[in-house]
């Protein structure tokens, strides 16, 4: 018997009990009362499937929604690295107007809905940015030209670059706020020590962050920032609401076309598990080193 | 000689909220003198010297310094800083630069020495407080007495007219703040001017020029160091020289 076997009491193997119980009832519940036909063995044809008048593999919904999950969580994940370092920086700062909008940009992330506030971007920020720099236009374009395939690598399907700005905009912008907070919390740790010995040699106030401060509360920051990196990918699943062709809009759009209600979510439920999980654990190792 | 005062307090008050922690301080420290001060812990020695770089802003008062008059937010302050140095109780170093980036960023970034030139100090200031061969360390790999010299070395770099040192050896082992005091002598014998917060009463009497009594956020005695330890004029100073010397 494997030792952490022996290590379970009794109480413990009541809850394992109660536990797998209670998950058996809802399955057979399940199988009895919905008439659910799965067909699991559909699902690897949506993520990669062969096709014969081509004769080539090319990638299905749900790696194409995983693709562009990567990208835009990327893109955004910069983004909100940059504006959030800036924000926690204004959060510090002497100047009482630069923190209060800093304070007051926080404040109001954290108190309204985040669907509210994907909405609230992409109709007054991201869709006005997309206008006025005529994007639409200019994507179209570069998908016609020869050059396509490489923009396409990093940015997916050409036609879909507004979206994916929008995408990321309005993602990095509300992850930064978060990322704001952590730069500050770092920024706050640095003993007062430091920030006086800055100054006594004559440093200015940006000199003192810059050379000083920063590259220390940076360091302090990494694993705070890593977990929020992963929030930022769970996260990520509410701008399919702004259409933008991620991951969880590719599973809406291939359950409403195939009614592999059940498959298609635990897939993709697995899916961002495993990249979310993996992420940690890699955190977790590097962050020993 | 012609006497040169370079800080120059009258009637200097600061309060943190409503606690008055200086009082009416009168003090002239003049071009090449070493000053130290004592006093029992609170009587506001820190909170003085602190002012003298403008670490601190005092409320009441005058306060000149190198022909500055400091006032918070005064443009030059930063100026008066660079010609001002400053070694604190905790060292301060910083960590996250070797031993010679902690002492060439000053020069380099706000003296705007080229590097090679802010190195020569550097190695220069290094061997004068005799750990040149440390440069290449990060400061959590030196001992406190080591960490100490360095900042001493890191304050000398910016070439100061005047040293302020907070209590350099009270976070120190005993067996390493004789390796400081050595250091500061030697620079004391430079002729450097100098004003010392420390209890360290056998280094204020080698190199003082002026001791300088404080408690309760005042002056209460400034007298040469023969006077002072011999026969303090306040029975104040008597009575806190009497507890320290003891041991």
């Amino acid at each position: 018997m494997p030792s952490f076997l022996k290590r379970l009491k009794w109480a413990d193997w009541l809850i394992l009990i109660v536990l797998v119980g209670a998950f058996g009832y809802v399955g057979l519940r399940l199988e009895g009362t919905l008439n659910y036909t799965w067909r699991w063995e559909l699902i690897p044809d949506y993520f990669i499937r062969y096709r014969e008048d081509r004769q080539e593999w090319f990638a299905n919904l749900l790696l194409q929604g995983l693709f562009a999950t990567l990208r835009i969580c990327i893109y955004a994940g910069i983004l909100a690295a940059i504006f959030g370092t800036i924000l926690g920086v204004a959060r510090c700062a002497e100047n009482l107007t630069i923190r209060l909008l800093a304070r007051t940009y926080l404040e109001l992330l954290r108190n309204i809905p985040p669907v509210v506030i994907i909405f609230i971007f992409f109709f007054f920020l991201s869709q006005q940015l997309i206008d006025a720099l005529n994007m639409n236009a200019w994507a179209r374009g570069i998908a016609r030209s020869d050059s396509a395939p490489a923009w396409e690598f990093f940015f997916g399907d050409m036609r879909r670059f507004p979206s994916l700005v929008s995408g990321v905009l309005v993602l990095g912008l509300f992850q930064a706020a978060f990322v704001g907070e952590i730069v500050r919390a770092g920024i706050q740790s640095i003993p007062k020590g430091q920030f006086e010995a800055a100054r006594a040699i004559g440093m200015s106030r940006s000199q003192e962050m810059r050379y000083i401060v920063m590259p220390q509360a940076l360091r302090k920051v990494v694993p705070p920032m890593a977990n929020q990196f992963i929030s930022l990918i769970k996260d990520s699943s509410i701008i399919s609401l702004i259409s933008v062709q991620e991951l969880t809009y590719k599973t809406v759009e291939l359950v409403a076309s195939t009614r592999l209600i059940f498959e298609a979510w635990l897939t993709t439920a697995a899916c961002y598990f495993i990249l979310c999980f993996g992420l940690s654990l890699l955190f977790r190792r590097l962050e020993k080193h | 000689m012609v006497q040169t005062p370079i800080i120059i307090a009258e009637g200097v008050g600061k309060y943190f909220g409503d606690f008055k922690a200086l009082t009416d301080v009168d003090l002239i420290v003049n071009q090449g003198e070493r000053v130290v001060i004592c006093g029992p812990s609170g009587s506001g020695k820190s909170t003085l010297i602190r002012c003298f770089n403008g670490l601190e802003n005092h409320d009441t008062g005058r306060l000149c310094v190198d022909g500055m008059e400091l006032r918070e937010d005064a443009p030059g302050m930063r100026q008066l800083r660079q010609d001002v140095g400053m070694v604190f109780q905790q060292f301060n170093l910083f960590p996250h630069l070797t031993i010679l980036e902690n002492l060439i960023i000053g020069p380099m970034k706000v003296r705007k020495q080229s590097r090679a030139a802010a190195e020569a100090t550097a190695r220069k200031y290094l061997e004068r407080v005799r750990i040149p061969e440390q440069a290449d360390k990060r400061p959590a790999q030196l001992s406190g007495g080591q960490q100490q010299r360095v900042a001493i070395a890191r304050a000398l770099c910016m070439q100061p007219r005047v040293m302020l040192f907070d209590e350099p050896t009270s976070a120190l082992d005993p067996e390493m703040i004789g390796e400081v005091l050595d250091v500061m002598v030697e620079l004391a014998e430079t002729g450097m001017t100098m004003v010392v917060v420390t209890h360290e009463m056998g280094f204020a009497r080698k190199v003082a020029d002026t001791m300088v009594f404080m408690e309760a956020g005042r002056i209460v005695e400034v007298s040469p160091p023969e006077t002072f330890f011999t026969a303090p004029k306040s029975q104040r100073a008597r009575v806190f020289l009497d507890q320290i010397l003891e041991h």
